[in-house]
């Protein structure tokens, strides 16, 4: 996947007001399955993959004992005791060992790495109904948000059709054969669907707070501090992180994950946040651009709990210069009802 | 590319124009993407040629600007502040970046140079 394919602020606005495609074949894919996989999954992740019904998917963080995370990922239900696991690339390897050491402990739980034989073409945009609707066989606006079809078909191959993305608007990740994905990326390009790449892809989740594994997650950030309480489930038993994670809300965060719009330069990952322009470091950035949208610098950054609320006046250091920034409430930017299956 | 015979370049990919005008060229505003964000140098500064003296951001990367040649800056490009894009959009007439009173020195070559470094 290139940075980017016509320019990161054409491909941005591309996906916020009409359609554009991206290649993330290297997302990893594991099946899990077998008698033991709902309980096994319950346990691994912080979300609770037991509850979904078949054809459902969820988004959850898997942690470490510590309340540190391991990674985040989607989990699709396929069948009663048959799983799908997408997580992020750059884990792939360390997540299999993971969940190999955690699945020591189960019975009747089987996993088979499927990454290779997988390719993954997310559509997303507004007008990603109307493109994909007659390439497929059967009705995609009767897939609800995180919602999938496993046996549908797309331009003429076999292909997992699932209402999920990773831009903050509507959308679907397209999984097919590894075999079949240049033929449907050529039906998709010749139908005016623009490729969008990696420069994109971070804009848009940024401005939608949507974490990146690596700066907002991270062995060193909890979910509860990356603000993804919703997704940690503490009604269904025991989980890996549950002691942790249930200190740190009893003991209430330090520290959290917080939006900054910043004026007078570009706020990037690892740049220190200051307690206002002549102040101390307080914390650091973790992702910060332009935001093709607001047309303004955003950034998101671990601040300590009382100086996170929005409002705050801080500063970020860039280069040898302290600008100015201002706590606000996230996402950055949030897509209108319109035509939007609702997350 | 656009590579005008009456401007003077350097290896970083910065022009000098006789008027002591100064910016990047087209070349690098090809391989920068779209510009977000221009550092400029205060007016009155003094610069050594080879000095950093801004920094042009886009959406992904940062890069310095060094300065072509010596002299005190008298100007800096006002529109830059509004509107960055005009670095891409025109390198060489309104996205002009800061302008130096008596410009000397530097390690500057002609366009037809320039034109060999960058294989156009």
């Amino acid at each position: 996947m290139p940075l980017e394919y016509v320019g990161i602020l054409r491909e941005h606005e591309a996906v916020r007001t009409r359609v554009g495609m991206f290649d993330v074949s290297h997302m990893a894919e594991f099946q899990v399955g077998g008698p033991g996989a709902p309980a096994f999954l319950d346990a691994a992740v912080t979300n609770w993959p037991s509850r979904l019904a078949v054809g459902q998917a969820l988004y959850s963080p898997m942690c470490r004992p510590d309340g540190g995370t391991v990674d985040d990922l989607l989990v699709y239900r396929l069948a009663a005791e048959r799983f799908w696991l997408v997580v992020n690339a750059a884990n792939h390897a360390s997540d299999w060992q993971w969940l190999a050491a955690l699945a020591e402990d189960w019975a009747g739980v089987e996993r088979v790495d499927v990454s290779a034989d997988t390719a993954l073409i997310a559509v997303q945009g507004p007008d990603s109904l109307a493109v994909l609707e007659p390439l497929a066989e059967i009705p995609l606006a009767a897939i609800l948000s995180y919602h999938f079809v496993a046996d549908a078909r797309i331009a003429g191959v076999p292909a997992l059709i699932a209402r999920t993305g990773y831009t903050g608007e509507d959308g679907f990740e397209l999984y097919v054969a590894a075999e079949d994905a240049e033929s449907v990326w050529q039906t998709l390009f010749e139908r005016g669907v623009l490729p969008i790449g990696l420069g994109a892809r971070d804009t848009l989740r940024l401005e939608a707070r949507l974490p990146l594994y690596g700066h907002e997650l991270s062995a060193a950030i909890s979910p509860l501090e990356a603000g993804l309480a919703p997704f940690v489930k503490w009604d269904k038993g025991d989980f890996v992180g549950r002691d942790a994670l249930a200190r740190q809300q009893a003991q209430g965060l330090r520290r959290r994950i917080a939006g900054l719009v910043v004026t007078g330069g570009i706020a990037r990952a690892g740049y220190p946040v200051l307690a206002g322009e002549g102040g101390e470091p307080i914390g650091l950035v973790t992702s910060g651009s332009h935001s093709p949208t607001l047309k303004e610098a955003i950034a998101l950054a671990l601040l300590p709990t009382d100086l996170a609320s929005p409002g705050t006046a801080l500063a970020v250091r860039i280069r040898d210069r302290a600008v100015p920034a201002t706590v606000v409430r996230t996402p950055f930017y949030k897509r209108g009802k319109k035509g939007a299956a609702t997350v | 590319m656009n590579i005008p015979e009456d401007l003077q370049y350097t290896r970083e990919h910065e022009w000098l124009g006789k008027d002591g005008r100064i910016g990047i060229t087209d070349y690098a505003q090809e391989a920068l993407g779209d510009v977000v964000y221009v550092e400029l140098p205060e007016v009155g500064r003094v610069l050594k040629p080879g000095d950093i003296f801004g920094v042009v951001e886009s959406v992904k990367s940062a890069s310095d600007l060094y300065s072509p040649t010596g002299g005190t800056v008298i100007r800096v490009n006002p529109a830059l502040a509004d509107h960055p894009e005009l670095v891409n959009q025109d390198p060489y007439g309104s996205g002009w970046i800061m302008e130096l009173a008596e410009p000397a020195g530097g390690d500057l070559m002609d366009a037809a140079a320039y034109r060999r470094q960058v294989g156009a």
